[in-house]
């Protein structure tokens, strides 16, 4: 066929041409027609799809996050106020160049490598729309360095907004919690777009989690048109948020505030309570952290900072710490003996100790005759002991529960650990072993099993000075419901209440802490509390294994207004660290100048108040480790460290009392060694050190 | 020739091409100036003055002899392929794509001249050969050299669109030229067969995503797919008359993008709808209708293929530009005659208009406003 050519001719070609050239302009008007047919399709078949799809792309809805609700103290004070201020977010899943966006805005808003490591690690985990802090509190020329530069860096978010404030910082941390971005599994459990709302915080510990639904708000909306890359260009229109609930305390922000600093470089807890009608004014626990930090996010060198810290800041001791308490308990065994018949008058010879059967449990001093009174004012075990003996101890564990030892209050938002008062059945239960006549004698004295927080200590006193049965409570204005009736008669507590006005204005334990408040009395009782068994006792040893200091006080003495305890760890004799921190709460709550005075003069020596302390010790943390600090674990370690018990500590069998002598251990059988907490089995069996019975 | 009150200079041009022409480039500088937000700068006005400068030029290609451009067609492409090939050899230096080269005043993309060159070409090349040779085999390889060298460098750059708008123009024109018909469904035949082998082996990465993402654009809205998607949104919200001039949201908000240059009919058509879409349709149809016509009417086969092969040349712009747009071809960049913004396209195709307009004075017709 093709070797055979057909003969060509021009005009033959010609024609093909002709004929092509129709086929090509058929073409032409044939693809023109399918072209208008398809616009119109698309154009005015589709156009509804097409013009929402335009509308979503155009018209941008934002949830403008609600103003939290303000944690106002007593007198309308914030304890946790909202800022306005300037921040910048990261979307991740608008990111397109992660390394890149993070290095210009750690240039823009000169941020360090630990603040880098940071973002870079909250980045790792979050996924999806879920915002990332990288910085808030901007002043305005950073903010605006970001902010011109939006177009070029994809994924970032710089806006006005509120972020909360915690105007006092760690003084409050413990109290009411902090806030921080809401989590993956928080997001999981309830779809709300509010909480990946940029800048949107929720509730993580304490008040702020607890009332997270009423001090949440209700989101309002921002309906903007946008540009492609989310440049707002204009606002089409404006719903307005509405705030959260503020929720009122009965607690003195001041008093929190001045409690907080006083503790100053100790770890310990105070805790006020008021006397008329069990509001606590104050529920202090240092050192803390500083909420204001963790809004963010919690960096790596913060979280190193808080876990290294042997005074463990994460742990509010007010209501979690256990502690024996000591001789803080006598006044409650006078009123416990009282019941049971004991004349106050009586007298026990006091010959530097006690002998239980073979063995012999030594007093701190040699007290001669003492009357119950004089027990008290002096810290007499010897008395205790042998009248414990008498009238059983199953007759002094009831009074101590019916005080508020060992007891859990209905207080919302806190987390407490109740303690333990032990008895027969308790420890049948716990260690499968008969109560000992040896428990009884180191129960009676606020030692052995016994454990008890800072905040029953302070519901004790408060109970023991007015003999009233109030229940401590947090809110303002809406006291708890009364607690278990008391008993006591007038004359009973008076007993009580002479002992402990001698401790402080006596010839007691604690005579320094007399106040210096016109005519004010202080009534207290010291108590050391031991953390070990010591052959050696006293400002000796490690900080760990040194005694807790323990007072607790009410003022004034003839007609108590507050009750207060103060537990320092680790701080020795109760007169040395805790009476002290007791007497100038105690005179704030009279004479704030003088008492504020005493203060700034002591935080001079302490190298400022805890936030500069504290930002001191990050800085030196930045030099020192940089960027080679662990990640934190996640929200869940955080949390789990804050439950965490305390390092868990032997009961000591011992008997313990202010004034430093030779001592001798009894040597109970050995000792099963118990967590403070009730709920945690026990761990391995630590034998008592040798005693040396006679 | 009857003196009229138009003078005679003005009078003999082709004013029934012009004219159309002229309004569908101010309909795009109308396009262009709400794209830039109710502006002349940056696109407007000088899409106004290329079109100026370049109706000048091809005014004065429309006075060249038919001589000449049988002269220039040889030389000319030659010419255009040594200007490939050291595009090749800079961009193999410098690294990367190259596709210009920077004479000083402007940048040159020898591809894009190689569009009108090679339909030149070819028509000399028909012109020279007998017409027996149109039905052996021996004429498709000289005819393979001409339109495979080039094709083939412009791929390798590379630029599919430029590549494939060479090869399609000059398949054309080889078509006009009267090879046998069957060589032509033969070919369409092995295309359909070769295509799915070549989109796995020969395609880029890039390229292959443009292809999957142009038969499913939904299966990735904010990423690849991202182009057609929202050109199909501003499309698809016009509607019949369009959202009105100035109010394009995709367009006027960053959605749309490249809405000046690739995507401008999309703009085009969220502002004024169906009925700008078919207002630009007709006046293209118009022209491609007197272009052809201007075919048929050719003295000789040397200029009928010239002219229709120009005319198809902006029929391929056109045609691959608007089915882009509309979600009927995959993303290649290639822009629409007389509305997208783009002085090397204008140049282009006033270089088809000025031979049109050639080969419209060899025809030996006088100017729409003569008699």
């Amino acid at each position: 066929m093709f070797n055979e050519p057909k003969h060509v001719s021009t005009g033959t070609l010609h024609n093909s041409f002709e004929r092509r050239a129709v086929l090509i302009g058929g073409l032409q008007a044939g693809l023109g027609a399918l072209l208008a047919v398809r616009m119109g399709y698309i154009g005015v078949v589709q156009n509804a799809k097409y013009t929402t799809a335009s509308e979503s792309n155009r018209v941008s809805l934002t949830l403008i996050p609600p103003r939290r609700g303000l944690i106002l103290d007593r007198h309308n004070n914030p304890l946790a106020a909202n800022r306005s201020d300037y921040r910048v977010d990261l979307i991740p899943d608008r990111l397109v160049d992660r390394e890149d966006i993070v290095d210009q805005l750690g240039d823009l808003l000169q941020l360090g490598p630990d603040k880098i490591q940071d973002i870079t690690d909250q980045l790792d985990k979050a996924h999806g729309f879920r915002p990332v802090e990288v910085a808030s509190g901007l002043d305005w020329d950073k903010f605006a360095a970001v902010s011109v530069r939006l177009p070029e860096m994809p994924g970032v978010l710089a806006q006005r907004g509120f972020s909360r404030w915690y105007p006092t910082g760690p003084s409050v941390a413990h109290l009411v919690g902090y806030v921080g971005p809401a989590s993956a599994e928080e997001y999981e459990k309830d779809k709300n777009p509010l909480l990946v709302t940029p800048g949107y915080k929720v509730g993580k510990d304490g008040l702020e989690k607890y009332y997270e639904p009423s001090l949440r708000g209700v989101p309002g909306a921002r309906r903007a048109e946008v540009t492609a890359t989310g440049k707002v260009v204009r606002d089409l229109d404006m719903r307005e948020d509405v705030p959260g609930q503020p929720l009122k305390l009965s607690i003195d922000g001041q008093l929190q505030d001045y409690a907080s600093r006083r503790i100053g470089l100790e770890s310990a807890a105070v805790v006020v309570v008021d006397c008329h009608d069990g509001a606590i004014l104050a529920l202090c626990s240092m050192p803390a952290f500083d909420p204001n930090a963790f809004v963010g996010g919690i960096g790596r060198l913060q979280w190193k900072m808080l876990n290294e810290d042997d005074h463990i800041p994460l742990l509010n001791k007010a209501v979690r710490g256990l502690y024996p308490p000591g001789s803080t308990m006598k006044p409650m065994a006078s009123l416990a003996l009282q019941l049971h018949g004991v004349s106050p008058d009586e007298k026990v010879l006091c010959p530097g100790g006690y002998r239980l059967g073979s063995r012999f449990f030594r007093c701190d001093a040699v007290h001669g005759a003492v009357d119950m009174r004089t027990a008290i004012e002096r810290s007499c075990n010897t008395y205790f002991w042998s009248m414990a003996h008498r009238v059983g101890y199953d007759a002094i564990a009831p009074v101590a529960k019916l005080l508020g030892l060992g007891q859990e209050f209905d207080l919302p938002g806190t987390k407490q650990r109740y303690g333990t008062i032990p008895d027969a059945a308790w420890k049948m239960h716990r260690f499968k072993q008969p109560w000992s006549a040896a428990d009884s004698l180191n129960a009676s004295i606020g030692q052995g099993y016994v454990s008890v927080s800072p905040l029953q200590l302070a519901v004790m006193t408060s109970r023991i000075a007015t003999g009233r049965n109030f229940n401590p409570s947090l809110l303002f204005d809406k006291p708890a419901p009364l607690g278990p009736n008391l008993p006591f008669t007038a004359e009973q507590l008076q007993v009580a209440h002479d002992g402990m006005f001698r401790v402080v204005n006596g010839s007691g334990t604690a005579r320094g802490a007399q106040l210096k408040v016109g005519d004010i009395r202080m009534a207290g009782k010291t108590g050391t509390a031991q953390v070990r068994a010591l052959v050696s006792r006293g400002h000796v040893g490690d900080w760990k294994s040194r005694d807790h200091s323990l007072f607790v006080c009410y003022a004034p003495a003839d007609a108590p207004r507050y009750a207060m305890s103060v537990v320092v760890e680790h701080g020795t004799f109760g007169a040395r660290a805790a009476a002290p921190i007791a007497r100038d709460v105690m005179t704030f709550l009279f004479d704030p100048g003088a008492a504020w005075d005493t203060l700034l003069a002591m935080e001079k020596e302490w190298g400022g108040t805890p936030m500069q302390r504290m930002a001191a010790k990050y800085q030196s943390f930045v030099t020192h480790y940089g960027t080679s600090a662990p990640k934190v674990e996640g929200e869940q370690a955080v949390a789990e460290a804050m439950d965490r018990t305390e390092a868990p500590v032997a009961p000591v069998e011992t008997v313990v009392t202010e004034q430093e002598t030779a001592h001798d251990q009894p040597a109970p059988s050995p000792a099963p060694s118990a967590t403070p907490s009730a709920t945690a089995p026990s761990p391995a069996a630590q034998p008592s050190p040798a005693g040396n019975p006679q | 020739m009857r003196q009229g009150v138009v003078p005679e200079v003005i009078a003999r041009e082709p004013w029934e091409l012009i004219l159309p022409l002229f309004v569908l480039n101010t309909f795009g500088s109308v396009v262009l100036y709400s794209a830039a937000g109710g502006h002349l700068r940056p696109w407007a006005l000088l899409h106004e003055i290329h079109f100026a400068v370049f109706l000048l030029m091809a005014f004065v290609i429309s006075r060249m002899s038919r001589e000449f451009f049988k002269m220039v067609a040889f030389p000319v492409y030659g010419a255009l392929v040594g200007l490939l090939v050291l595009v090749e050899l800079i961009g193999a230096v410098k690294g990367g794509s190259q596709r210009w080269l920077d004479v000083g005043f402007m940048q040159l993309q020898p591809s894009e001249l190689m569009k009108p060159a090679i339909v030149l070409a070819l028509a000399r090349f028909f012109d020279l050969m007998p017409p027996g040779m149109t039905q052996t085999w021996r004429i498709l390889v000289p005819l393979a050299g001409i339109v495979g060298v080039p094709a083939l460098l412009v791929m390798m750059q590379p630029d599919l669109g430029t590549g494939l708008a060479i090869t399609v123009g000059a398949a054309v024109v080889i078509f006009l030229a009267g090879l046998p018909m069957w060589w032509f469904v033969g070919a369409i035949g092995a295309v359909v067969v070769a295509a799915p082998l070549a989109f796995f082996t020969l395609l880029h990465g890039y390229q292959r995503d443009r292809v999957l993402i142009f038969l499913n654009p939904e299966s990735d809205p904010l990423g690849k797919g991202y182009h057609i998607t929202q050109s199909k949104i501003a499309i698809g919200s016009g509607g019949f008359w369009g959202k009105g001039f100035g109010n394009g949201s995709q367009s006027h908000l960053d959605y749309l993008p490249e809405a000046h240059t690739d995507f401008a009919f999309a703009t085009m058509a969220e502002e004024w709808g169906l009925a700008g879409g078919i207002f630009v349709l007709a006046i293209f149809l118009w022209t491609f209708r007197w272009g052809m016509r201007v075919a048929q009417n050719a003295p000789d086969r040397f200029s009928g293929l010239l002219a229709a092969g120009m005319t198809f040349t902006i029929f391929f712009y056109m045609a691959i530009n608007t089915m882009m747009v509309l979600g009927l071809a995959p993303v290649v960049g290639i822009p629409l005659p007389f509305i997208s913004h783009g002085g090397s396209s204008m140049m282009t195709n006033m270089i088809c208009v000025g031979t049109l307009m050639a080969v419209n004075r060899w025809n030996g017709r006088g100017g729409t406003l003569s008699t």
